[in-house]
C-alpha cells in the first residue's frame, strides 16, 4: 500500500524521446569566436558587405558587454571559446528539391514526426526546418507566394529580399539590447523569415522546426516576422536536440513587426533536450523575444509552453507603440528534476488605449526552479492603458521552487493595471480524489496540470494544443510516485 | 464481498480506529452512524486506500481479495467507490472530461472498448436525467464553484456513471435540502440491486427514512459499539449516541 510520502514527490528517470543523434557529414568550423569566425560564418552565407558589417558591430560590441547575472538562474561560467559557431549538413550548392537533402536530415524529421515532404502534410502547416546552423527545408513556399506571402530560412531572406532585411533587422531587438543578443547579431547562421502583404490573411499555420545535432555547437537562430496592415499570420516554433552531458547554447533572437491592425501569434513549444535526472547536460535557452505593436489596433500575441532545456531564460515583450493596440502573452513554464527557468514577458505601453494581458502559468517538480519576471510600463502618453497579469504556481513536491518577480512602472494616471498571483501545491487530496475514480497517480497528476494550464493551451493552435498537453505529461513523468 | 476483521487505522499517528469489524454481503445496505469524530470518515477513507491513514492492524478483503494491498486508483477500478463527505476541487478541469476519463479507465481495466465521444455522452444524458443533474453542470470545472449540494449531487452522479459494485457514502446528505436529499436517495435506491452493495455513512437518521438500511452499526471511538436492523438508527434518534459511548462491549455485526 502506498504511503504519502510516497505518493508525492518520487522521483524517477524520465525519458526524453528526441534524445538521439543524426549521423550526417557536416562541415563544422573550428571552436571559438573571433571577427574572423564572424567574417566567415557571413563568407559562408555569401553575404552581403552592409551585413558583415553589422556583425562586426556587434562584434565589437559584445567583447565590452558582460553577461547578464541578475536572472536567478545558477550555472557555471560559459566558456564562449568552447563552442562551435557554424555547422551544416553538407549539401549540394543549391537545394532544389527535397530529394537533395541529406537523406539522414530528413530521417530526422520524419522520426521528429516533422513532415518536411509536402505531399506527407496533412493540416495545412507550412514548415521551415533548421537543422544544427542552417536552414535545410521550407515547405509551401511556392504556394504561399501566390498570395505574396514569402516564408522562408533568414539565408534565403538576406538575398531574395535584402531590403526588407535592411528594413527591419535589429528594428525590434538592436544589437545593443542585450548580452546574448549581440552575440546572436554577431553569429547568427540562420533561422526563419516571414512577411504577409497588406490585407493577407495567411492561410496557414507557419511553423519553424529547430533541431540541434552536432556537438558541442551553438545554436544562433534569428527570426522575423513582418505583418503588414490589415494582415493575419501565425506562426508555431518546435525544438529538439539530442541527450548529451555537456551544455549547449542556444541563443536565439526574434523579432516581429505588427503594422496598423495586423495580427501576429507567435506560439513556442520548446523542448529542448533538459538534461538527465541529475541535471547533467541540457541546453542553455537564453533568448530575446519581442514583439513592436507599430500601427494602430495591431496585435501580437506570445503563447509559449516551456518544458524543455537545463536552463531556461526568456521575456517574449511587447511593445504597444501604436494607439489600440494588444499585447498578449500566455505561458506555461515547467521545470523538473534540475531544470531551472527564469521567464515572464515585458508589456510596455506606449500608445493610447494599449491594452495587455499576461497569464502565467509555472509548474515546478523535483528540484525544478521556476521564476516568474515580468514588467508593466505605462509611459506617460499612454492615456488609458490598461493590464491585467495574472501569475499562478504549482508545485509538485516541497524540493522545488516557485518565484514571482512583477515590476511595475506607470507613468500615467489613468493607467489601470491588476496583477493576481497564486502558488499552489499540488494536492495529495486532489491526486486522491482522482485515484478513487479509477484514475492512476500519473494520469492524475496530468490531469490536475492541464487544468491548471488550461487558459494558456486554449490560446494554441488546434495542431498543436494536444502535443503541448502530451510534452507537459511527459516532461513532468515520474513527478509523483 | 467486504470483510472486515479488526480493522485498526492510524492518522499521524493516533490510532482512530480500534478495532472494526464488518461483514457486507452483496444486495446489502449497511448504514455507519455515530458522533462526530468517531472514526467514519476514517473507515470510508482507508477502505478507499487514502495514502494519510495507515492500516496498523487487522484486514480488509474484498471479494475475497486482499483490499488493503491494492493501489488505491485498482480498488476503484475493480469497483470500490467512495462519495466524499467533502469533494475535492480540480480547477480547470472540464467535469465532463473528467468522467469520461474515469469511466473509460474502468473500461480500460476490464478490457471493454473505451467509449468516444457520442456514445459518452448520451449515456451521461441518461444519467443525468435521473439525478435532476443540470447539463451545465458538465461542462464546469470538477466541483469548483459548485454549491454543497451540487457537489453531492455530482458524486452520486459519477457513482451511478461508474456503477460500482461496493458504494460507500459518506455523510452524502449533509449539505443537502430536502428535495435534493429525495432526488439523490432515489438515484441510490435505484441502484440497489442483488449484486451491488452499499456502505452509507451518516450522523442523521433522516437519510435512513429514504435509504432503509439492512443493518446499522454505531461507530464510537473508533470501535462499532452496538449493531443492529433499521430500528436501531430510529432508536438513536430518540436517545442520542450518550448511552453507547464507547466502553460499553463492543457487539459484533
Ligand atoms: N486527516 C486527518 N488528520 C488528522 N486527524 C484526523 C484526520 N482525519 C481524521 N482525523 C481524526 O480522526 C478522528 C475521527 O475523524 P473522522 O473519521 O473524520 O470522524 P467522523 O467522520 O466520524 O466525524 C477525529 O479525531 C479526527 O480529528
Ligand atoms: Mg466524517
Amino acid at each position: 500500500m502506498s504511503t504519502s510520502t510516497e505518493t508525492i514527490e518520487q522521483l524517477a528517470t524520465r525519458e526524453y524521446k528526441y534524445g538521439f543523434v543524426t549521423d550526417v557529414e557536416t562541415e563544422t568550423i573550428p571552436k571559438g569566436l573571433s571577427e574572423d569566425v564572424v567574417r566567415l560564418i557571413s563568407e559562408k552565407k555569401g553575404e552581403p558587405e552592409w551585413l558583415l558589417e553589422w556583425r562586426l558591430k556587434a562584434y565589437r560590441l559584445w567583447l565590452t558587454m558582460k553577461e547578464p547575472t541578475w536572472q536567478n538562474v545558477k550555472y557555471e561560467p560559459i566558456n564562449y571559446q568552447d563552442i562551435v559557431y557554424y555547422s551544416a549538413p553538407k549539401k549540394k550548392k543549391v537545394l532544389n528539391s527535397l530529394d537533395e537533402l541529406d537523406p539522414e536530415v530528413k530521417r530526422t524529421f520524419d522520426k521528429l514526426g516533422i513532415p518536411i515532404e509536402e505531399q506527407k502534410l496533412l493540416s495545412g502547416v507550412a514548415v521551415d526546418a533548421v537543422f544544427d546552423s542552417v536552414s535545410v527545408a521550407t515547405t509551401f513556399r511556392a504556394k504561399l507566394a501566390e498570395q505574396g506571402i514569402i516564408f522562408m530560412s533568414f539565408s534565403d531572406a538576406v538575398h531574395e529580399h535584402p531590403d526588407l532585411v535592411k528594413q527591419y533587422l535589429g528594428s525590434v531587438v538592436p544589437y545593443t539590447d542585450n548580452f546574448f543578443a549581440a552575440l546572436n547579431s554577431a553569429v547568427f547562421s540562420d533561422g526563419s523569415f516571414v512577411y504577409i502583404p497588406k490585407g493577407v490573411r495567411c492561410p496557414m499555420e507557419l511553423s519553424t522546426y529547430f533541431r540541434i545535432n552536432a556537438k558541442d555547437t551553438g545554436q544562433f537562430e534569428r527570426t522575423l516576422i513582418i505583418a503588414e496592415p490589415g494582415s493575419f499570420v501565425s506562426y508555431l516554433e518546435g525544438c529538439t536536440a539530442p541527450m548529451r552531458d555537456e551544455n549547449q547554447l542556444h541563443a536565439a533572437v526574434v523579432e516581429l513587426v505588427a503594422h496598423d491592425d495586423a495580427t501576429i501569434k507567435y506560439s513556442t513549444i520548446q523542448n529542448w533536450y533538459p538534461g538527465d535526472k541529475d541535471g547533467k547536460g541540457g541546453i542553455y535557452n537564453f533568448v530575446t523575444k519581442r514583439g513592436l505593436c507599430q500601427g494602430r489596433g495591431s496585435k501580437i500575441t506570445w503563447t509559449q509552453v516551456e518544458t524543455g532545456s537545463a536552463i531556461t531564460w526568456k521575456y517574449p515583450s511587447c511593445i504597444l507603440q501604436g494607439d489600440n493596440s494588444i499585447g498578449e502573452f500566455y505561458s506555461v513554464a515547467t521545470t523538473n528534476n534540475w531544470q531551472q527557468a527564469d521567464t515572464g514577458t515585458k508589456m510596455i505601453h506606449v500608445g493610447k488605449n494599449t491594452r495587455s494581458t499576461i497569464v502565467s502559468k509555472g509548474i515546478s517538480a523535483g528540484h525544478g526552479q521556476n521564476t516568474y519576471r515580468g514588467q508593466v510600463r505605462v509611459g506617460k502618453n499612454a492615456t488609458n492603458a490598461r493590464n491585467y497579469s495574472q501569475c499562478d504556481s504549482l508545485l509538485i513536491g516541497d524540493k522545488c521552487g516557485a518565484h514571482t518577480f512583477p515590476y511595475l512602472e506607470i507613468r500615467n494616471t489613468t493607467a489601470k493595471v491588476e496583477h493576481e498571483a497564486s502558488t499552489s501545491k499540488i494536492g495529495e487530496d486532489q491526486i486522491f480524489y482522482c485515484r478513487q475514480r479509477g484514475l492512476t497517480s500519473e494520469d492524475a497528476v496530468n490531469i490536475i496540470v492541464s487544468g491548471f494550464c488550461r487558459e494558456v493551451f486554449r490560446e494554441l493552435p488546434m495542431e498543436f494544443a494536444v502535443e503541448a498537453q502530451k510534452l507537459l505529461s511527459v516532461s513532468l513523468e515520474g513527478s509523483v510516485g | 464481498m467486504l470483510e472486515i476483521k479488526n480493522l485498526q487505522v492510524a492518522v499521524e499517528g493516533n490510532l482512530i480506529l480500534k478495532g472494526v469489524d464488518l461483514h457486507v454481503k452483496p444486495g446489502e445496505v449497511h448504514a455507519i452512524m455515530g458522533p462526530n469524530g468517531s472514526g467514519k470518515s476514517t473507515l470510508a477513507r482507508a477502505l478507499s486506500g487514502h495514502p494519510q491513514y495507515e492500516v496498523t492492524g487487522g484486514e480488509a478483503r474484498f471479494e475475497g481479495r486482499d483490499l488493503l494491498d491494492m493501489d488505491p486508483d485498482e480498488r476503484a477500478r475493480e469497483g470500490v467507490f467512495m462519495a466524499f463527505q467533502y469533494p475535492v476541487e480540480i480547477a480547470g478541469v472540464n467535469n465532463g472530461y473528467f468522467l469520461k476519463a474515469a469511466l473509460n479507465a474502468k473500461r480500460k481495466h476490464f478490457g471493454q472498448p473505451e467509449l468516444d465521444a457520442m456514445e459518452f455522452m448520451q449515456l451521461i444524458r441518461e444519467k443525468a436525467k435521473v439525478l435532476q443533474i443540470d447539463q451545465s453542470m458538465l461542462s464546469r470545472s470538477v466541483n469548483e464553484g459548485f454549491s454543497g449540494g451540487e457537489k453531492k449531487r455530482n458524486e452520486i452522479f459519477q457513482m451511478a456513471l461508474l456503477e460500482p459494485k461496493l458504494a460507500i457514502l459518506d455523510e452524502t446528505d449533509s449539505g443537502l435540502d430536502i428535495d435534493a436529499l429525495r432526488v439523490v436517495s432515489d438515484g441510490v435506491n435505484g441502484m440497489r440491486n442483488p449484486g451491488r452493495a452499499f456502505v452509507v455513512v451518516t450522523h442523521y437518521q433522516r437519510l435512513l427514512d429514504y435509504i432503509v438500511p439492512d443493518y446499522v452499526h454505531v461507530l464510537s471511538a473508533g470501535r462499532i459499539v452496538k449493531s443492529g436492523g433499521k430500528e436501531l438508527a430510529h432508536e438513536l434518534e430518540k436517545k442520542g449516541y450518550g448511552w453507547l459511548e464507547a466502553g460499553t462491549q463492543p457487539v459484533g455485526a
